[in-house]
């Protein structure tokens, strides 16, 4: 693996570029592995590349079904924050801040993450009340979230509409600054590259059929398309898929797969400063850096796994965003594609060990899992290795849905993540 | 868009005339003090979320506004069967075999 640098650059263009190395193989399966990973996204590749970079286990495997990082971790819109209400929530999206702060130079390879600032606004009394809740909480918890006007909110993102006549009056805004956006491919590309650097197998286009234990209940491996794998641990970290790969070990999870879709406009000049999500009118939009406007939409309301979505939803965040910025009435939208996301009733993640011996689950991110990529990765990965969990995924059992301790963040947020 | 057909209406009509009301034939326990917590949880918390027949329950909210089911297949959306509340699950594997696969 090449690392890259300045005096790359310089020796790439003195010799015609031909000092490129490919960044990662892409491998054949070995018989067995000590750590199998189900599911090449974000969080299965962050949980193989700190593994092998904290743990010292390089013997590991990172199957997909698709191709890396093809699922929704090429499909979301990009959001990094992580001003959530509870205690337990402030601490897992903080941790991922704070490796996403350091990302790029930790992976040795640009994740573009961009401290642009997310503004999420406020059209009505509940949502100032609730945001201002969401402020203080916190504040408490040590997290970044300050409370503006509206018309602060317009000096910070100037083409919003703050016309108190508005169809979506704006009456203030939570902002977050320290918050913002990454490119989603990259994230995938940096921890293939730093895995595959460190001695993990990344098997693509090997869909896992099934998770085999053994008479005492213990992983053994599992099912691919390219035959079994043995393999000592196993951990899923599928999406919408996790609930289906889950049953074949026998264990059933509190999850319902949705339809969450995206859409893009055509490029335009920058525009638009900062991240802006308006959680009641389900409108989320920020500005690419190839000038494509991001935007995304709701979940549908039936379980599928289309990965297509319905038209209805995403006439309905455009027309919220028509109102909220009427300068992008006359835009045009260049493409749209949905992602099927892994909901919980507490709209809170899964994260950690399963009744089965072996058996590690990171799921139920919902609409929400990008942002929590390289915490969620971090914690899997010592969740897995030392076979107890981080204190900050401690929470996050699959047994809270049995003793009822469940992290609410459906109620505390309403909707988005 | 999806278009439902309404058992009780007898018509196909557009998805933003419905809502969805979660998985079909989840029965209330009988005697709620006698579950143990694990049932509850199955009970409130777990569901079968299939890649495959989806059986679910659907409101006609903005019609006849009554509940009804219907069974789905859950990877291209199509909607095998709707049926009147009370009336029996019908089969899955029946279903993807009918060759018409649009029984309503």
């Amino acid at each position: 693996m090449t690392h890259f640098s300045f005096a790359q650059v310089v020796k790439g263009a003195l010799t015609g570029q031909k000092n490129w190395t490919p960044q990662w193989p892409d491998r054949e399966p070995k018989a067995a592995y000590d750590v199998v990973i189900v599911g090449a996204g974000g969080h299965g590749l962050g949980a193989a590349y700190y593994l092998a970079k904290e743990h010292g286990i390089t013997n590991v495997a990172v199957i997909d079904k698709g191709w890396l990082g093809g699922g929704n971790t090429g499909r979301n819109t990009t959001i990094i924050r992580s001003n959530y209400l509870y205690d337990e929530s402030a601490r897992l999206y903080d941790h991922a801040l704070d490796l996403w702060e350091n990302l790029s130079q930790d992976l040795n390879y640009n994740v573009m993450f961009s401290k642009r600032g997310v503004l999420m606004l406020a059209h009505n009394v509940h949502d100032v009340q609730s945001f201002q809740r969401h402020v203080h909480s916190n504040r408490l918890n040590g997290v970044d979230n300050q409370w503006l006007s509206a018309k602060e909110a317009k000096l910070f993102c100037p083409p919003l509409d703050i016309n108190p006549n508005a169809r979506y009056p704006v009456m203030g805004a939570a902002l977050q600054r320290r918050a913002g956006t990454a490119r989603h491919d990259a994230v995938a590309w940096g921890y293939a590259r730093g895995a595959a650097a460190r001695g993990v197998d990344i098997i693509q286009n090997c869909p896992v059929t099934a998770i085999r234990r053994g008479p005492d209940g213990r992983v053994t491996g599992v099912e691919t398309a390219k035959g079994f794998i043995a393999a000592k641990k196993v951990a899923v970290s599928a999406a919408g898929h996790t609930s289906v790969v889950m049953e074949t070990a026998g264990v059933r999870l509190p999850l319902e797969s949705y339809p969450l879709q995206a859409l893009v406009s055509e490029p335009i000049k920058p525009i638009f400063p900062c991240v802006v999500m308006s959680n009641s009118v389900h409108a989320y939009i920020s500005q690419s850096d190839k000038g494509e406007l991001v935007i995304g939409s709701g979940t549908d309301q039936y379980v599928s796994y289309s990965q297509r979505g319905g038209l209805p939803l995403i006439e309905h965040t455009l027309a919220a965003i028509c109102e909220i910025f009427p300068i992008f009435r006359r835009m045009r939208m260049l493409r749209k594609w949905g992602g099927i996301v892994d909901v919980t009733p507490d709209r809170s993640a899964i994260l950690g060990k399963t009744p089965v011996p072996g058996l590690y689950v990171n799921c139920g991110w919902g609409t929400g899992g990008f942002k929590a990529t390289p915490g969620a990765a971090h914690v899997l990965a010592h969740t897995v290795a030392k076979d107890e969990p981080h204190p900050i995924n401690a929470p996050f059992t699959l047994e809270r849905f049995t003793t009822g301790r469940l992290i609410d963040e459906a109620a505390a947020a309403a909707v988005a993540h | 868009m999806l278009l439902i057909y309404c058992p009780y209406c007898e018509q196909d009509l557009p998805e933003l005339e419905f809502a969805y009301a979660g998985e079909a034939h989840i029965a209330r326990p009988a005697d709620p003090a006698a579950l143990s917590d694990e049932e509850w949880r199955d009970f409130l918390f777990i569901r079968s979320n299939p890649k495959g027949v989806h059986f679910e329950r659907w409101r006609h909210l903005n019609g006849c506004a009554r509940f009804f089911n219907a069974a789905r297949e859950t990877v291209g959306d199509k909607f095998l069967a709707t049926y009147k509340a009370g009336e029996p699950r019908p089969d899955a594997d029946a279903l993807l075999a009918s060759p018409t696969g649009d029984a309503k």
